[in-house]
């Protein structure tokens, strides 16, 4: 017997199975049903093993019945095919790690392990991470739920899409510029980039290690509470996880914004943004005012040049952390090469895809003799300004509220052709991670084309109780 | 003194770079990335148009410090599970085409 998972929440979930309403096994053949259905039309999954799933269940089940405790014990959570699960694959959506299997979890994948959870399937990304719309993998085009001729956002798009499509409970994705908050707001469901140094990024395969987070990708706030808080923590696998206790996320929810102070940043509602966009999102913030909270305008002056200042930093750190893929000691190596060197260029050249190819260029170049000051220092110096522009906003307020992006989701194809354009519309994202602070994506309504939309709650770095206070009070508000 | 930064910064020459990143790209990639490219470090350089000389840089976001552990061994992978993922091996190693004739 299986059971009708569509709608379902994490909380849900795990006060079905409290209550013996249903097991963890009924919960992954209801979603195993959901999946087959939906999936061809979707195409969220890279890998789906059922036998595996639910043989993971039953243990759950058994666990549970022999009074076992877990936060998550037998919720299943999909998970980004670029953070390693034990036995599973792990390609990044890259034919250059065509049949990669984990060799360890990664340490978020093992605090979930812990804790009970269940990990049925590998979702599709942007090649390496590398895109804002999940059209960059190497293996297939993940659709948007609500249309599919649209694209779910990147990178982060399997996650998303699989969570909004109904086809997963709850889905971890990592988010570099935006990967997480961007298909959360395309989708429509909700996306939490926590700060940087909150969970450890061990097994997560690096993009840009001064950037990346990983972070949960929900049907609600309190779901994006429980897992952060599972997930959350210092970890001497990676020495820039940071050492300072993780509060009851769950019990900051208070559903009101009394004593709170928002700030709106000016340079987050510019001409050129789609109007309806900024419509629905300032309806948004009215309603956060009539929750309680005081609205304030602020600035962040240098918000113009973060696009650039992460597109150099961030393909510097890429081209570094991309030149271990050369067919030597993991995935896909070209055949008939002629000495080491013939085969790592070969290798790359068949193995990458266009847009990690155009990164990894760029990110030689900036860091190339000649070039270095003008573009990597500077953009580290920038990084600088834009970092402190945030520590003044919240010396004037606890959070800012803004769009996550300045359009709804593209067509697929639409800004295939042209990486500018594409890049230029991580401006309201990016500027979390060159910071360091955190950053909510809430859904906040639909266009007339019924696409949504999503409103970005940013707070200093460590500030996730609040963030997840003020989507959670909005949510409970206008659901 | 932005322009004369601006100047000093030339084109990206895409077919060098990719040799310097062991990309063995066609003359075709070559071409589109080329133009692509040559769009996106035109609207990177925008940076320099910023005052910057006492700026300090930022390379992490948070404090990063050295961290010591104990020089103590610990549980950590087979040679058999690290193995297990190289496209060519011979007697626990790595197998790659010869290097030294």
């Amino acid at each position: 017997m299986s059971f009708n998972v569509r709608n379902m929440t994490v909380h849900e979930a795990l006060s079905l199975m409290e209550r013996r309403e249903c097991t963890s096994e009924q919960i992954i053949r209801g979603l195993l049903d959901e999946i087959r259905a939906v999936d061809g039309r979707i195409d969220a999954y890279l890998m789906v093993n059922e036998d595996d799933a639910i043989n993971q269940a039953k243990a759950a089940d058994r666990a549970r019945a022999e009074g076992k405790k877990g936060k998550l014990l037998g919720v299943p959570i999909a998970v980004k095919d670029i953070l390693n699960v034990r036995g599973q694959q792990c390609t990044c959506a890259s034919r250059i790690l065509s049949g990669y299997v984990s060799p360890y979890d990664a340490t978020a994948v093992a605090r979930l392990r812990s804790e009970g959870a269940v990990f049925v399937g590998r979702t599709n990304l942007d090649e390496f991470a590398m895109g804002s719309t999940t059209e960059n993998s190497g293996f297939k085009v993940t659709k948007n739920p609500r249309n599919t001729d649209y694209v779910p956002g990147g990178s982060s798009g399997g996650s998303a899409a699989a969570v909004a499509g109904g086809e997963a409970i709850a889905a971890l994705g990592t988010d570099t510029g935006g990967s997480v908050r961007l298909p959360a707001a395309f989708c429509g469901c909700v996306g939490l980039k926590p700060s940087y140094g909150r969970i450890s990024r061990y097994g997560l395969t690096a993009y840009a290690s001064s950037l990346d987070q990983i972070g949960p990708i929900t049907k609600d706030v309190t779901d994006a509470a429980v897992l952060l808080g599972t997930m959350a923590g210092w970890d001497e696998m990676d020495s820039t996880s940071v050492k300072i206790p993780v509060p009851d996320y769950m019990a900051g929810l208070s559903g009101d914004l009394k004593n709170m102070k928002l700030g709106l940043p000016r340079e987050y509602f510019v001409k050129g943004m789609d109007p309806e966009v900024e419509k629905i999102v300032r309806a948004a913030v009215a309603k956060c005012r009539a929750l309680g909270a005081e609205i304030v305008d602020v600035s962040l002056p240098h918000t113009e040049y973060a696009v650039s200042t992460y597109y150099i930093i961030a393909t510097a750190e890429a081209s570094a952390n991309l030149a271990r893929f050369d067919g030597v000691r993991y995935g896909f190596r070209i055949k008939g090469a002629s000495d080491p060197i013939d085969m790592y260029g070969k290798t790359r050249a068949a193995g990458f895809g266009p847009e990690v190819k155009r990164r990894i260029i760029l990110g030689t170049y900036v860091l190339s003799s000649g070039y270095y000051d003008a573009y990597y220092l500077s953009a580290q110096k920038v990084r600088t300004l834009i970092r402190r522009d945030f520590e003044n906003v919240f010396k004037q307020c606890d959070a800012l509220l803004a769009p996550v992006s300045p359009t709804v989701a593209y067509r697929i194809g639409e800004k295939t052709g042209d990486p500018l354009q594409m890049y230029l519309g991580d401006i309201f994202t990016v500027t979390a991670n060159l910071a360091g602070i955190c950053g909510l994506s809430v859904p906040c309504g639909v266009n007339k084309e019924g696409l949504p939309v999503g409103l970005q709650v940013l707070g200093p770095a460590f500030g996730e109780e609040k963030i997840l206070r003020i989507g959670h009070a909005y949510e409970s508000a206008s659901t | 003194m932005a322009d004369l930064k601006m100047t000093s910064v030339d084109k990206i020459d895409v077919a060098y770079v990719a040799h310097l990143a062991r990309l063995f790209l066609t003359d075709e990639e070559i071409r589109t990335f080329q133009g692509q490219l040559d769009h996106v470090v035109a609207y990177v350089k925008k940076i320099n148009e910023l005052d910057l000389k006492n700026v300090e840089p930022t390379s992490h976001a948070v404090m990063v410090q050295n961290v010591f552990r104990e020089d103590v061994v610990k549980p950590g992978l087979s040679v058999e599970q690290v193995m297990s993922n190289a496209p060519a091996t011979i007697s626990d190693q790595f197998q790659v085409p010869k290097i030294v004739e």
